[in-house]
């Protein structure tokens, strides 16, 4: 367990501002405690000060997980983000999509979101933008990445991919040995 | 006796007819260079003989010359040179041009310029200087010179010079100076005449580091790049450091990749152009009446939404409102108690449905209390 270096940070704060900008001010600024983020075998943990420095006691090959864990450094140094972060980054997200109940079971098998599924989708989203998915009745079920304009996704026919999909909770049975 | 005589005249005159004449006359003195065995005839030439039989003519002309030539070798003065008799030339008189042109002159040093300038010339000095020590003379420079310097087995430390400073070395360090100085001058002299660049003052590239440090000392060149195998170890901040600090660190860093992103995005602003075009047109469509089947985009136009930016979700609050204080009058407890289905099983407490039922009016006040202690 370590703090980031200075070009982690850079990687993960650049991956973590396509889906919440700005808004990662937030997430370490907080006014309930001190939070920070750690390296723990390649994976990145957003853990309380208190918890961290307990979880410091226990040996490294020991110690699983601590907090949440955001995401993990790909063996060529970029970073992907994981699952687990949703609990962080839903409620700060400045991009979103509403998928249709119809298409919610699409998603969470790990599909793409298509046209035909979109319930809802955020004005003005660019092309490429970090979104996070969420069902009709506002459940967030994990995030992807903006296929479309909103302008395009208009004119776009049922089959056309509205977002790209890069996690959703399905994946906590899916792969769940992958994700710790 | 006499037919003895005459067989030998005979033989001679016959001898005499074989061969011409050593002497040769001529209307105009040949010029005749016997450095170079040169002959130079100005007589004119006989064209009536030489049309007749040129080949001959020629011959004729050029045995005479040779015979010229050859008496005025036996004129020279000769000596014996390993028993043969050698003529020695005289200086050549006529100029006979280079095969290769004259090399150009060596442009002027420096120094040379300058001392022509000002009128300085060279002065020759000797080769032998008088030495006072061993009061002889000896070589002004190189092996055993006079008044030699190097050899001085003790220095005077000078008046205000720093006592603790090695004269030796300074004296040492001094020359080098010079010598290398002077090789500047000469390499600098060798461009200037040349018209390439001067080298420059600065350091001279080391071919190879020295093996005892492994080049850690020597000096870098102007435009060299560190070395990225530096053998340094990586080193992270603090686990247990100051994470405020690290928040703030974070924070800075934060702004720095949030500056990047342009501050005009083009995709949005084209995005906003069209739409705002649909909006006309649909817009207009409407007063027109026109649109029979209408825009695809019209239906599911309530399908776009702004987000809320301003207010934000507090990450540590789940989604569904919390449950404010719960207050639960006796009354109401009593009327709950009495309508327990008594068929139905017990609670988690094992407290029979019958007996709750029956004692109503009298728990009714423990059990609503116990809701407010909860809280």
């Amino acid at each position: 367990m370590r703090p980031l270096t200075e070009e982690e940070t850079k990687i993960f704060f650049e991956k973590l501002s396509k889906y919440i900008g700005e808004n990662i001010k937030l997430l370490l600024d907080r006014p309930d405690g001190t939070y920070c983020f750690r390296l723990h075998k390649d994976r990145v943990f957003y853990v309380r000060e208190e918890i961290m420095k307990l979880a410091g006691n226990i040996a490294r090959k020991n110690l699983i997980s601590m907090g949440t864990c955001f995401g993990k450094f790909t063996g060529s140094q970029k970073f992907k983000l994981h699952i687990t972060a949703l609990d962080f980054i839903a409620p700060y997200a400045k991009f979103k999509v509403w998928v249709k109940p119809s298409a919610e079971q699409q998603f969470v098998y790990g599909h793409h979101v298509m046209k035909s599924g979109l319930g809802r989708i955020t004005e003005n989203t660019p092309q490429y933008q970090g979104v996070i998915v969420y069902s009709m009745n506002d459940l967030p079920l994990g995030f992807g990445v903006a296929a479309k304009t909103t302008q395009e996704c208009r004119r776009a026919d049922p089959m056309a991919i509205v977002s790209f999909h890069q996690s959703d909770i399905g994946e906590y049975i899916r792969s769940e040995e992958k994700l710790l | 006796m006499a037919d003895l005589v005459e067989k030998v005249l005979r033989e001679a005159a016959e001898k005499e007819s074989k061969f011409k004449t050593i002497e040769v006359e001529k209307e105009i003195d040949v010029i005749i260079d016997e450095g170079n065995l040169l002959v130079c005839d100005t007589n004119p030439i006989d064209f009536k003989l030489q049309k007749k039989n040129r080949e001959d003519y020629l011959k004729d002309l050029s045995r005479d010359n040779t015979q010229i030539l050859i008496n005025r070798i036996w004129q020279l003065p000769t000596h014996r040179e390993d028993e043969v008799v050698v003529a020695e030339l005289p200086d050549v008189k006529t100029p006979i041009p280079r095969e290769k042109p004259v090399p150009k002159k060596r442009k002027m040093t420096k120094w040379e310029e300058y001392a022509r300038m000002k009128g300085i010339n060279k002065k020759k000095k000797g080769r032998m200087v008088y030495d006072e020590q061993s009061k002889e003379y000896k070589p002004r420079w190189g092996y055993k010179r006079a008044n030699d310097d190097t050899k001085d087995w003790l220095i005077e430390v000078p008046q205000n010079a720093d006592p603790f400073e090695d004269q030796f070395e300074k004296r040492k360090k001094k020359k080098q100076e010079r010598t290398s100085k002077n090789e500047l001058q000469r390499l600098r002299n060798i461009a200037r005449s040349q018209k390439t660049k001067v080298p420059g003052v600065g350091l001279t590239p080391t071919i190879a580091p020295s093996k005892d440090h492994l080049g850690k000392f020597t000096e870098s060149l102007p435009k060299e790049k560190p070395s990225k195998f530096t053998g340094k170890k990586r080193k992270f901040e603090p686990n247990y450091g100051d994470v405020k600090k690290e928040n703030t660190k974070q924070l800075d860093i934060l702004n720095n990749v949030l500056n990047k992103t342009p501050i005009l995005d083009i995709t949005q602003a084209v995005n906003t152009h069209v739409k705002d075009e649909d909006r006309t047109r649909s817009k207009k469509q409407k007063t027109d009446k026109k649109g029979g089947k209408g825009n695809n985009s019209s239906q599911l136009e309530s399908v776009f939404t702004y987000e809320d930016m301003d207010t934000l979700q507090d990450p540590k609050k789940s989604i569904a409102p919390a449950i404010s204080n719960i207050k639960i009058s006796e009354e109401r407890m009593v009327k709950l108690l009495k309508n327990i289905t008594t068929r139905k099983a017990n609670g988690p407490y094992r407290i029979s449905c019958k007996i709750l039922k029956e004692t109503a009016n009298e728990i009714a006040p423990y059990t609503s209390s116990v809701y407010l202690i909860k809280n």
